[in-house]
């Protein structure tokens, strides 16, 4: 997999500080997977919070450390840090598109939002735009990540293709085509609810002609 | 406010008292032999850092002092995942509590897990030459971190230390989203420069 568009630095800066919100963490740890570059400039960014972390000013504690001793004889290497993917997901990440109960949103687009834990305000889905589909101009503001996990889109800022991730500015506008073969799936984040429904909303005006 | 500023602050002085090198020795210690002494010493060393980090997050005393308990026991079982090729034990102990943080302390669940078995590159153990390029490593972030603009030093400390989100901070700070995070490119690139000086 050759990717060619990566994260920003200050969506990995983010990321090794844990301070992103769930929907994007979910696109950030999914192009990590794949990235072993992005992988070698998180290892940097934690290098900050190292820092910040041995600055800290340390407060004093008022018990004991913990008794260990009787433990010695349970300590194995352990489980791993499974991170709990709803099924979907996880079988769009194992290329099993077909197992995604998809919703259509408008003529040649699908989605499938994925259910993010209670509590967590911004919107995580995929996205099946059908080979060839030209999407209207559209913005994307604040803070959205998409990743390709199946075929590919050009637009404006070049192709993205599978591994590759758009984090793009707040600021950028795009008209996206899907590959004419393989037409693209994606993976996409936002921050904000609204605001993601809102550019479903604006998608669909212009094909249902209003 | 206040606390923004004592944040910014705080990182262009660190607190004076440094973690020793020999961490990483009582560290193996207790992956090794399971010595219970040597991780005595890592709670009286991390356990006050993590707790602080825990208050600075946004827990209570209480709470802090507990994940500060959960912090050092996870080091105390996972120890043999640690070996000091790969990278200093104060890293490793911040994954850890950095995991445990999000777990516990957000309203918002962890996707996030970063590896703290760091399985990455297979090496013979490090070389003299390496263990120095790592500590000139850790002072020269440190050092860069000293000098940052104080729009610069906000940010990051936003970031790394409160847990706020980039639109978390924009919110507090009064600032557009992309400024906010021009501001965390930049004080990342000086970070990257310095510590690609000394390869």
């Amino acid at each position: 997999m050759k990717i060619t568009h990566h994260l920003d630095d200050a969506t990995l800066m983010s990321c090794a500080a844990g301070s992103q919100p769930e929907a994007l963490a979910a696109v950030v740890s999914s192009h990590l997977a794949v990235c072993p570059r992005c992988r070698a400039e998180l290892k940097q960014h934690a290098l900050i919070g190292e820092a910040l972390f041995e600055g800290l000013k340390p407060e004093p504690v008022t018990r004991d450390a913990p008794v260990v001793a009787f433990r010695a004889g349970e300590a194995t290497a352990d489980e791993a840090e499974a991170c709990e993917m709803p099924a979907a997901l996880h079988a769009a990440l194992n290329g099993r598109f077909d197992e995604v109960p998809w919703r259509r949103a408008a003529p040649g687009v699908w989605h499938y939002p994925i259910p993010l834990s209670s509590g967590a305000k911004g919107d995580l889905r995929l996205l099946k735009v059908a080979p060839g589909t030209k999407l209207p101009e559209h913005g994307h503001g604040g803070s959205e990540l998409t990743l390709i996990l199946d075929g590919s889109y050009s637009d404006e800022y070049g192709t993205f293709r599978r591994g590759d991730v758009a984090d793009l500015g707040d600021d950028a506008e795009h008209r996206p085509i899907a590959d004419p073969v393989h037409g693209c799936i994606c993976l996409a984040a936002s921050d904000e609810k609204p605001r993601f429904t809102g550019m479903i909303a604006r998608l669909l005006q212009p094909l249902a002609g209003l | 406010m206040v606390q923004v500023l004592e944040s910014a602050r705080a990182s262009r002085h660190p607190y004076p008292v440094k973690i020793p090198r020999a961490m990483s020795d009582l560290l193996q210690k207790v992956a090794q032999s399971r010595d219970v002494e040597a991780f005595r010493k890592l709670f009286e060393l991390y356990g006050p850092r993590v707790k602080s980090y825990m208050m600075r997050q946004g827990a209570d005393a209480t709470t802090a002092e507990d994940l500060a308990q959960e912090t050092l026991l996870t080091v105390w079982r996972k120890a043999q995942l640690y070996s000091d090729e790969k990278g200093s034990a104060t890293t490793w102990i911040f994954t850890i509590a950095r995991n445990l943080r999000i777990d516990r302390l957000r309203r918002e669940v962890s996707w996030q897990p970063l590896p703290e078995d760091r399985d990455e590159e297979a090496s013979d153990g490090p070389s003299p030459e390496e263990e120095v390029t790592e500590r000139e490593r850790r002072d020269k972030v440190r050092a860069v971190l000293a000098t940052l603009p104080p729009d610069q030093s906000e940010v990051v400390t936003l970031s790394y230390v409160e847990g706020l989100s980039h639109s978390e901070i924009a919110e507090r700070l009064g600032l557009p989203l992309g400024t906010v995070k021009s501001r965390m490119r930049l004080a990342y690139q000086k970070v990257k420069e310095a510590v690609e000086d000394i390869r």
